[in-house]
């Protein structure tokens, strides 16, 4: 295919994959009546999968590890899993679900996952990582100070990405297919020669960054050809462009091994190679199929080395390939192609599956016939989520963008992100009544609030102090993540990544918070009931007693929604008054991955009643079982929440059983494309859709390899459920299922 | 309003997601009633209409093309003075109006709030017959509620049936086609429901210490359920289970 038979457009002369698809794609208001099933050879590559995941779950969680190679774009030989049947190839390693070592966020890191399968790394590489290289993690703590190994010891922080890759950031993996490697390096290279003096840190900076840019790239050509495959060039057919764009993706998570590494929003770009080779007669909807599955199959065999206390936070073995779909232009048509459903599709063709992590740009104005196949994914897979993507598309500015991590909008090619991982909120507030000090240890983390010694807490006072130490959380939050993200640009730097992106993108540092219903409710029970400090010979306040009743997060009551809002304006405010590293965007998330039950392990008793150690509400969810007036209630509490005060996102989950959706399959669909309407409607930004009974659930905990496919939504992504911890599963399964008929 | 509860959430009481508000307070008790602790006219919360109208209205962007308020109970014409307030007021916000009833009063209220603030009747038919009738409700005189249908036919509203299936009771086929004979004519009726019975409102009469009627009574199999519609089919535009 010769590029003229494109629409041109500036894309022809400058690096803009959003312009060649606005010129290019076909948008589809169809139904789903065209797709097809997998193929023979997608169905024998894929049994070959699971037999291989079961391996996994039977030997650890960890099929097989690499412990002489280091990971790197083009460092392995080639992979297949079955070499014959595969139309989309390559693989992180030389073999299926193989590990590989990626030492440079944090050798120990290595050394303790190895450890904990027995295994050691050769001695080529201890030698080099104890001797002569500095990973990022000695970087960090060279500039910690003692005040942030406080506040990350005692669990006021957690999560931070110190010792491993911090992820987010996502190439435009599609520029690889469009326009093939040799014209990027030709435009970086141009770019390089146009970043000139004064010398200060930054121009110098940026100038080796980007020679380390054209390295990747040189790296992608040779990685491409231990595949015969030759990115030098653009994709020149359907099957062509999927592999060019999978082969960008696959030199990210060869060399980084971020907590989260999207892939951005490629379906629409592929389907305009695809809808070429369709009208060309030269492939049938089997073959576009069939690229899809596989595609999507090589996705979900991605991995990365962990150790088991990484689990505690990311639970589940997460990958974070997030794929947006949907959506619309800014010129008001529909971003939705065929191939957008092809996608979705995988998760009949392939099974239910937590990654890719799909996510739907949610539009008042998508096509109705995708709001419907959507809502069908939902309610049978339980695997994907929605975003409001009216919302972000204004308020953001772009309609060409990704999902980072798990809700993250990130300008596709012109923006990344520092990961910021999040602080306790709820913690935050428990040093508001207790003069600074941690509650379980009475170690002093923050100078400047009085102690309390009212008999019943008083609401004034209580928020002046809440106040104070969110100021002072927030200084040494921040403080942590500067020196986070300049060590990893010095140490671990994305040059595959940052290859794929515009020389000098715009970032948002993306911080986070944890605890924000607990907020909320225990500012209201201060409010509206009375609450009776219980406290130690110490003075440490280690339990409350709550006399009368107080109105709770999660059921549309301002008198409370109103804390949850405020918490999140005030906390964002603080951090927006500091000055970041490479002058990036401060944006924040109220978001906790599974982190919600650390999270609790390592707060006390809370003014709202809850007790020491209890978990937290996962995201902006209202408290297990204090959403007492039934779903939308719960959803428009969570929709309080401005979204311009958190820019990162806002996450919530809604678990709801089949029969309560609806009486028919076809009502089912109905009243879910409605909920999402109505809620996004109310300018909520994110919400994860689990369509479950809860007997599944438990039968799934007695029986485990009777669901090994069994995925379930938790804040931001999805897990297989069979996967997390016993803990974990029971967190899940007292959430609120909203089954009130 | 004398209130008994307030579902947001509401998939089963009309079309799309509805707010379902559950009157206090009903003339009849039915063998099978799911909602027995909603009978007694006493009971219940006093509800400002206002405060209704304001969770209504924050539901708004929820209900969709179809979804609205429905109010159930209990029997919500019992309160139909109250009601005209409360439709009214809906009606100024926009949003669709449903009554989940017996159809056993029409009086002039009711033919107020029918006629002009009622987008939506769902008319219980219990049994075609005068002995079925007063054994299911306690009541005399079935023909109340087909007086109430010949109103809402002749308002030229719409107006969907239900009917709860009881297996040896209400699924005998001549009680069916009867049902059909008598309704098929009526241009008004969009569908019936089927509501197959189950038992999971005997747990409330334990709790109010009332003894439960229907003790012999089983849930229907599918081949029941499937046989019912197969006859009402044959009258009826559309036959839902719900």
């Amino acid at each position: 295919m010769e590029v003229k038979e494109f629409k041109n457009g500036v894309w022809t002369e400058t690096i803009d994959v959003r312009n060649f698809v606005v010129n290019n794609v076909t948008p589809y208001y169809g139904d789903d009546q065209f797709l097809v099933g997998p193929s023979e050879r997608t169905k024998k590559l894929w049994d070959v999968c699971l037999e291989a995941s079961k391996e996994e779950r039977q030997n650890n969680g960890v099929r097989s590890v690499d412990t002489e190679t280091i990971s790197g774009v083009s460092n392995f030989g080639p992979g297949y899993i079955d070499k014959e049947n595969e139309v989309i190839v390559g693989l992180q390693t030389d073999e299926l679900l193989k590990r590989a070592m990626k030492p440079f966020g944090g050798f120990k890191v290595v050394q303790k996952a190895l450890e904990e399968h027995g295994l050691v790394p050769s001695d080529t590489v201890s030698e080099l990582f104890t001797k002569y290289v500095k990973s990022h993690n000695d970087g960090v703590f060279s500039a910690y100070n003692e005040e942030i190994r406080r506040f990350r010891s005692l669990g006021l922080l957690t999560g931070l990405p110190d010792n491993y890759a911090r992820g987010r950031i996502i190439g435009d993996y599609r520029r690889v297919a469009l326009y093939g490697i040799n014209k990027l390096i030709e435009a970086k290279k141009v770019d390089h020669n146009a970043i000139t003096g004064p010398m200060t840190d930054a121009v110098i900076r940026l100038r080796e960054e980007v020679i380390d840019q054209i390295k990747a790239l040189k790296d992608m050509i040779e990685m491409g050809k231990k595949y015969n495959l030759d990115l030098s060039r653009p994709a020149e057919n359907a099957r062509e462009a999927v592999q060019w764009t999978y082969m960008g993706y696959l030199a990210a998570v060869k060399e980084q091994d971020g907590a989260a590494m999207s892939l951005g929003n490629v379906s629409s770009f592929l389907d305009i190679y695809i809808e070429n080779d369709l009208a060309k007669g030269l492939i049938t909807e089997v073959e576009a199929q069939e690229y899809i599955d596989q595609f999507v199959m090589k996705l979900r065999m991605v991995r990365h080395l962990r150790m088991g206390a990484y689990d505690e936070i990311f639970a589940g073995d997460p990958t974070w390939v997030t794929e947006a779909i949907g959506g619309m232009f800014a010129d008001g048509r529909t971003k939705v192609t065929k191939t957008s459903f092809r996608f979705l599709n995988t998760l009949y063709n392939l099974g239910p599956s937590p990654e890719p992590n799909i996510t739907i740009l949610w539009s008042n104005n998508l096509p109705k016939n995708f709001k419907n196949y959507c809502s069908k994914v939902a309610i049978d897979t339980s695997s994907i989520q929605f975003e409001n993507d009216d919302m972000m598309r204004e308020m953001r500015g772009s309609d060409d963008y990704g999902i980072a991590c798990c809700v993250s909008y990130q300008a596709l090619g012109k923006q990344i992100q520092f990961f910021g991982a999040r602080t306790n909120l709820a913690k935050t507030l428990l040093l508001a009544v207790n003069g600074g000090r941690c509650e379980n240890t009475g170690t002093q983390m923050v100078e400047g609030i009085e102690p309390m010694e009212d008999e019943i807490l008083d609401f004034d006072k209580v928020m002046a102090n809440f106040k104070k130490a969110m100021k002072e959380v927030a200084r040494v939050y921040n403080d942590s993540m500067n020196i986070i993200h300049y060590m990893h640009d010095k140490y671990y730097y994305e040059k595959a990544q940052m290859a794929l992106i515009d020389t000098n993108p715009a970032i948002n540092i993306a911080y986070g918070v944890a605890g924000l219903s607990i907020v909320a409710d225990s500012l209201s029970a201060i409010k509206y009931a009375k609450v009776k400090p219980i406290r130690n010979e110490e003075g440490l306040t280690i339990d409350f007693e709550i006399e009368g009743d107080f109105p709770k997060y999660g059921n549309d009551d301002d008198r409370v929604d109103i804390f949850a809002r405020n918490a999140v304006k005030d906390f964002n405010n603080e951090l927006k008054a500091l000055p970041v590293y490479k002058n990036a965007e401060p944006t924040m998330s109220v978001l906790t991955i599974t982190s919600n039950v650390v999270y609790g392990k390592k707060t006390g008793a809370t003014p709202d009643g809850r007790a020491k150690g209890v978990p937290f509400a996962p995201g902006a969810n209202p408290m297990h079982g204090r959403d007492t007036h039934g779903a939308i209630a719960s959803l428009n509490s969570v929709a309080k929440i401005d979204y311009c005060d958190s820019q990162d996102g806002i996450s919530n989950t809604f678990s709801i059983v089949p029969k309560s959706l609806g009486a028919t399959e076809g009502e089912r669909i109905a009243n879910l494309a409605t909920t999402l309407d109505g809620y996004f409607s109310r300018n909520a930004q994110h919400l994860n859709v689990n369509v479950l009974n809860k007997e599944t659930l438990l039968d799934a905990m007695e029986n485990p390899e009777e669901y090994p496919q069994l995925t379930i939504r938790v804040s931001g992504y999805a897990v297989n459920f069979i996967r997390l911890t016993k803990e974990q599963q029971l967190e899940v399964i007292t959430r609120s299922f909203h089954d009130s008929m | 309003m004398r209130v008994h509860s307030v579902e947001s959430f509401g998939t089963h009481d009309g079309p799309g997601i509805r707010m379902v508000v559950f009157l206090q307070g009903c003339k009849l008790k039915c063998l099978y009633c799911h909602n027995p602790d909603t009978i007694d006219t006493h009971g219940g919360e006093d509800y400002a209409i206002e405060s209704l109208v304001k969770r209504a209205v924050n539901m708004k962007s929820y209900f969709g093309e179809f979804g609205g308020v429905t109010v159930s109970g209990g029997e919500p014409l019992l309160q139909s003075k109250e009601l005209i307030h409360f439709f009214q007021r809906l009606k100024e916000e926009g949003i669709h109006t449903n009554i989940d009833t017996n159809g056993r009063l029409l009086n002039h209220f009711v033919e107020e709030l029918l006629d002009k603030y009622t987008d939506l009747v769902m008319l219980d038919i219990k049994h075609m017959r005068e002995d079925g009738y007063q054994m299911i409700t306690g009541m005399k005189n079935k023909e109340t509620t087909f007086n109430f249908a010949k109103h809402r036919e002749a308002s030229g509203k719409p107006m969907w049936l239900r009917y709860v299936l009881i297996p040896g009771i209400t699924n005998k086929p001549d009680l069916l086609h009867e049902m059909g004979e008598y309704f098929k004519d009526y241009k008004t009726i969009e569908k019936i429901e089927i509501q197959p019975y189950h038992t999971l409102g005997v747990h409330k009469w334990e709790s109010l210490g009332w003894e439960y009627q229907l003790k012999d009574a089983r849930e229907n199999t599918a081949e029941e359920i499937n046989d019912a519609v197969e006859i009402l089919e044959q009258y009826f535009k559309e036959v839902k289970v719900n």
